[in-house]
């Protein structure tokens, strides 16, 4: 399973938040994005799960299921929980296994995993941020989709939970899935891939592009930049251009 | 259980809770038309003749009541991004969503109106005649109000656009309703000729409103 972008373009509200976006993530490898507030990384992410529009270029996901979307084949991590105050802990995550498509899934074991079985039968609304954070993890565990997308999903977690999540997320990986996750720091995943959007700030990173490779080839200034880089010397997967 | 199932059960289950919203509805419903008698005074025949009537915009008003909050919070919360992007189609998902909430406004009115019909001196024909209406009409309040709900989810008062928005389009529903009640009370018409195109009005509104609401949440959440 390959899941490859190029050339995205986002608008929000009249402005462009980001052109000429392309990645490339195979099964087993994760891409971590990352550029200041603002830089479209929340809207990259719902861009691929299908509640963004997209506004330019191509989003392929190659050897999924072709009777599914691709927001069908992913879990969203978003900035809200959806989580509902009035229902228990484990009627939460039932709901979710459930609608998601698990069935009579076994909702028992992803409590554990993510520390919350003793709270199961307490309401939500007396959760703190990080544990209705580690609820909505569950959620991931509980039923199987190929593609997870976390935006800053370690934002109100605890040393402990941001471990366990880099440990599940390694797993996922390891089990041929894919990550694509928006973040400010480590995120616990060494060998991501970094994508970089960011718009007049130049990137310190190693491993610029200046020209795009999945954009074409056009030999352009870019006045945006995007880097896009990988533990081997070769950046691979794409950068970005724009034209002026 | 299938995903639609889930839904119905979570939603009912949420509206029955603390702060959910499904007794305020016929709460509302009681105090508007116990009321009534109090404005008018003991005026027994005027009573009989305008309590279908009465009933029927009580009953109109209450089923608003919660309907805003009904796509709203699930905006709010995240989970809608979520029901979006489930496998479930949108438009049996707010179908379902709309029963859920009929199961717990709509449901309890048709339950409560015989109660209340006594409070406008209404006969036992007359009640049986108001528990069908109701009974056939609140459905029809519930799916055209969806399609406001859809229509005003990301606003924060979406409230009073939502009763703006969807009173009108309930005029149909009113008419056919009172006309129904009120042809078994005092005729001349007979019941089943106003009736039948209430039934009517209800089965459109079943296939019309979940196909709107869900355009306008596509619409709303791009």
């Amino acid at each position: 399973m390959r899941l490859s972008a190029s050339d995205l373009t986002c608008r929000r509200g009249g402005r462009e938040i980001f052109a000429g976006v392309g990645f490339s993530v195979a099964s087993g490898e994760a891409l971590s994005i990352s550029g200041r507030n603002g830089a479209g990384k929340s809207s990259l992410l719902r861009m691929v799960v299908g509640l963004v529009r997209i506004d330019g270029g191509r989003l392929d996901l190659e050897g999924g299921d072709p009777e599914l979307t691709l927001g069908e084949q992913a879990h969203y991590l978003g900035h809200e929980d959806a989580l509902k105050p009035s229902l228990s802990v484990g009627e939460n995550l039932q709901f979710w296994a459930g609608f998601l498509g698990a069935g009579a899934a076994d909702i028992g074991k992803p409590l554990t995993a993510v520390g919350l079985d003793v709270l199961a039968d307490l309401p939500a609304a007396y959760l703190s941020a990080g544990q209705r954070r580690r609820l909505s993890i569950a959620r991931l565990l509980a039923v199987e989709r190929p593609i997870w997308l976390l935006d800053e999903p370690t934002s109100t977690l605890d040393a402990m939970a941001q471990e366990r999540l880099a440990g599940f997320m390694q797993t996922h990986l390891a089990a041929g899935g894919l990550i694509l996750v928006a973040t400010h720091g480590p995120i616990g995943l060494d060998d991501a891939q970094e994508l970089q959007l960011d718009q007049a700030v130049p990137s310190p990173l190693a491993g610029e592009v200046w020209e795009g490779e999945s954009g074409g080839g056009a030999t352009t200034t870019p006045v945006r930049r995007l880097t896009t880089s990988t533990p081997t010397p070769s950046p691979q997967g794409g950068g970005v251009e724009e034209e002026r | 259980m299938t995903p639609l199932a889930t839904l119905l059960v979570r939603d009912m289950r949420i509206a029955m809770r603390v702060g959910g919203g499904a007794l305020m509805g016929v709460l509302f419903f009681l105090v508007v038309v116990t009321l009534v008698p109090f404005a008018l005074g003991p005026d027994l025949a005027l009573l009989k003749r305008i309590g279908p009537a009465i009933l029927w915009l009580a009953a109109l008003l209450a089923s608003l009541l919660a309907l805003d909050r009904l796509f709203a919070a699930d905006h709010e919360d995240g989970s809608l991004d979520l029901i979006l992007m489930g496998r479930a189609p949108l438009e049996l998902v707010v179908a379902v969503k709309g029963l859920a909430h009929w199961f717990t406004t709509g449901l309890p009115l048709v339950i409560a109106a015989p109660l209340v019909g006594l409070f406008l001196n209404l006969d036992v024909p007359a009640e049986a005649a108001l528990v069908l209406t109701f009974l056939v009409g609140t459905p029809a309040l519930t799916f055209i109000g969806l399609i406001g709900a859809a229509i005003a989810v990301t606003l924060r008062r979406g409230g009073l656009l939502l009763a703006v928005l969807v009173l009108p389009l309930t005029v149909p529903v009113l008419i056919f309703g009172v006309a129904a009640a009120n042809a078994a009370v005092v005729g001349p018409v007979p019941f089943g000729n106003p009736f039948v195109v209430l039934c009517a009005l209800t089965l459109g509104s079943l296939i019309v409103g979940p196909f709107a609401a869900a355009a306008a949440l596509r619409q709303e959440m791009e």
